[in-house]
């Protein structure tokens, strides 16, 4: 079936002339339309996609003109990002009406290699979330078990690749939102290296942590659409210039002689043993291809989650500053006062768990906390960056579980905050490192998708490429779909 | 020094402090509910407390960059941008933010 196509066999029967554009982007919107009533992965379809795959397709048979490596290829975005003409709610009551004024770098670069932006993905609202429950558009399902939530905060990005919605879709990742959707809906997810990808025009979350990347049914997609999007951008100061670029075609699948690390903090008494054999399994099939496996340790793990749900919620409390009901967004009748007036528009326009986190980040910040919250939490970031950087002078990239467990059911962990935040357990510490990291399929257990998690140096995705490259000749875990969709 | 246990539970009226700090409005029943949630979240951050971190330097972020300049140059924006910005404004008159005043109190 057409839209089930990866995105490099879209590309290649597309240059082949056995597709078009056109035919390619009305399967997804045609798949969109009967299934996204069930799963709500898309919150907004894009009414000029088939016109601009049409005009796609003119520009090819004409001939003569280049064509960007993406051109005719539909991409979804997270509701977080800009793309000029679609609303970019971030998934908040806040910014119900909110039409982005202009493209974020990453979409300006996908429109610019010919992507057909095909429609705005549900999410966690402003990203807060590992299930995708808070957004203030309803909850995205799973498409392996409806009654499953698809993970978060990029659920609706994962949901979509997951159903053949898309091939390909981009979403953020702060503390595993990209990683532990892809992991809990069986396909790709990377989050680069911090300052790989440009964040102008990404809503800020917790800034030091927010990174863009993409989600792709193989890995060789993923690295494709890294290289679309990566490079320094005048407009982030924080992006990196002069890295090497990724070139999907040129990644080797030989990992001989690779080293890889098994951090013994990842593998605990009480893991969930399916989920451990599943991994073990992956490390098995690296191992025949000739990469060595090493236990490592990584001492500070354990204070990750820890650290991270301090500095997350206090650089939070300050980006989210900035909605305050007047330039744009939810405005709320006026109060008596102006300071009413704000706490009105941001108190009905944010949802719970957003108010929870301003709230935490706004004390953990606040006279006489500063020193025992953030500044704590700052040295021990650097601890756990230093963990990884005397790991890596033994190892080229550390194997984990992604998540701890699979997709739960929806609701079972919506009122309790902590355990939620748990199921990031695996996937902080790569923020924290400013490393990559990416999650691919490797299993199933009761019928639900199981992540790999592979990390790596900073600016090394391609060796993390490499390794999921070979593991994906290997097995066909990737290649399985959602049988009620299909 | 802050110890665990002094800072880990909250009482309402922190929490209602915490919120104005926040320009947050909350009902009573949402003040109790973060009471009770943000102080199990204190609880279990509190457990950086008992690592030893005297004379580590702070990471503020990974990527290793200081000081990044740029020339501060004026662009202009064009009218289709211009007009979508304006659009986002909530209330406006003409092609002005209409905003509260600030120094004074609404008295109808």
């Amino acid at each position: 079936m057409i839209q089930s196509f990866t995105i490099i066999e879209a590309k290649q029967k597309i240059a082949a002339g056995e597709i078009t554009s056109k035919a390619l982007t009305e399967a997804c919107l045609e798949r969109i339309k009967k299934q996204n009533g069930a799963l709500n992965a898309f919150i907004q379809i894009s009414e000029t996609a088939l016109k601009e795959a049409e005009s796609i397709d003119v520009k090819r048979a004409a001939g003569g003109q280049e064509l960007g490596v993406l051109a005719g290829i539909p991409i979804a975005v997270k509701a977080n990002m800009l793309a000029k003409g679609l609303k970019a709610t971030a998934g908040s009551r806040i910014l119900e009406n909110y039409v982005a004024p202009y493209d974020a770098t990453v979409v300006e670069r996908l429109r610019a290699a010919g992507a057909i932006i095909l429609g705005v993905t549900n999410m966690d609202e402003f990203a807060m979330g590992s299930s995708t429950e808070t957004s203030h558009f309803g909850q995205t399902h799973n498409p392996w078990n409806q009654t499953k939530v698809p993970g978060g905060s990029s659920g609706g990005s994962a949901a979509a690749v997951a159903a053949d919605f898309v091939p390909g879709a981009f979403g953020s990742d702060t503390g595993g939102s990209i990683r532990q959707p892809a992991s809990l809906c069986g396909v790709v997810g990377l989050k680069p290296t911090y300052g790989r990808v440009s964040r102008y025009g990404l809503m800020a979350m917790a800034s030091s942590l927010d990174q863009i990347g993409p989600f792709a049914r193989t890995v060789e997609d993923a690295a494709l659409l890294l290289q679309v999007v990566e490079g320094d951008d005048p407009k982030d100061a924080t992006t990196v210039a002069g890295g090497d670029t990724t070139v999907a075609e040129l990644i080797s699948e030989d990992v001989a002689g690779l080293r890889i690390g098994l951090p013994k903090e990842y593998f605990l008494e009480g893991m969930d043993e399916r989920i451990r054999t599943s991994v073990f399994q992956a490390v098995e099939v690296l191992q025949q291809g000739g990469a060595d496996v090493h236990e490592i340790s990584l001492p500070h793990a354990e204070y990750a989650l820890a650290a991270y749900y301090i500095i997350m919620p206090c650089e939070s409390s300050s980006n989210l500053g900035r909605f305050d009901g007047m330039r744009y967004g939810y405005a709320a009748s006026s109060g008596r006062t102006l300071m009413e007036t704000y706490e009105r528009s941001r108190g009905e326009g944010f949802g719970s768990e957003v108010k929870r986190r301003i709230m935490l980040g706004s004390y953990a910040l606040s006279k006489g906390y500063y020193d025992a919250y953030y500044k704590k939490a700052l040295q021990v970031r650097m601890l756990i960056r230093r963990d990884f950087d005397e790991v890596f002078k033994h190892v080229d990239a550390i194997l984990t579980p992604t998540s701890p467990s699979v997709a739960w059911n929806i609701g079972e962990k919506f009122d309790d905050p902590l355990t939620m935040y748990l199921s990031d357990i695996y996937t902080i510490s790569a923020n924290l490192a400013a490393i990559p990291a990416m999650s691919l399929p490797c299993g199933f257990v009761d019928g639900l998708p199981v992540g790999l998690q592979l990390m790596g140096r900073p600016f090394g995705e391609e060796t993390l490429f490499r390794l999921g490259k070979h593991y994906q000749t290997k097995t066909d875990w990737h290649t399985k779909r959602p049988e009620k969709n299909v | 020094m802050v110890h665990g246990k002094q800072i880990m539970s909250l009482t309402i009226e922190e929490v209602h402090h915490i919120a104005r700090l926040a320009r947050l409005q909350i009902t009573e029943e949402e003040a109790e509910r973060y009471r009770v949630q943000i102080g199990s979240i204190l609880e279990y951050v509190a457990k950086l407390q008992s690592l030893d971190t005297e004379g580590v330097p702070e990471l503020a972020h990974g990527s290793g960059l200081s000081n990044v300049w740029r020339t501060d140059e004026v662009t202009s924006s064009d009218k289709i941008n211009r007009a979508s910005f304006l659009e986002a404004f909530p209330h406006r008159e003409g092609d002005l933010l209409q905003v509260q005043a600030v120094f004074e109190e609404r008295t109808e």
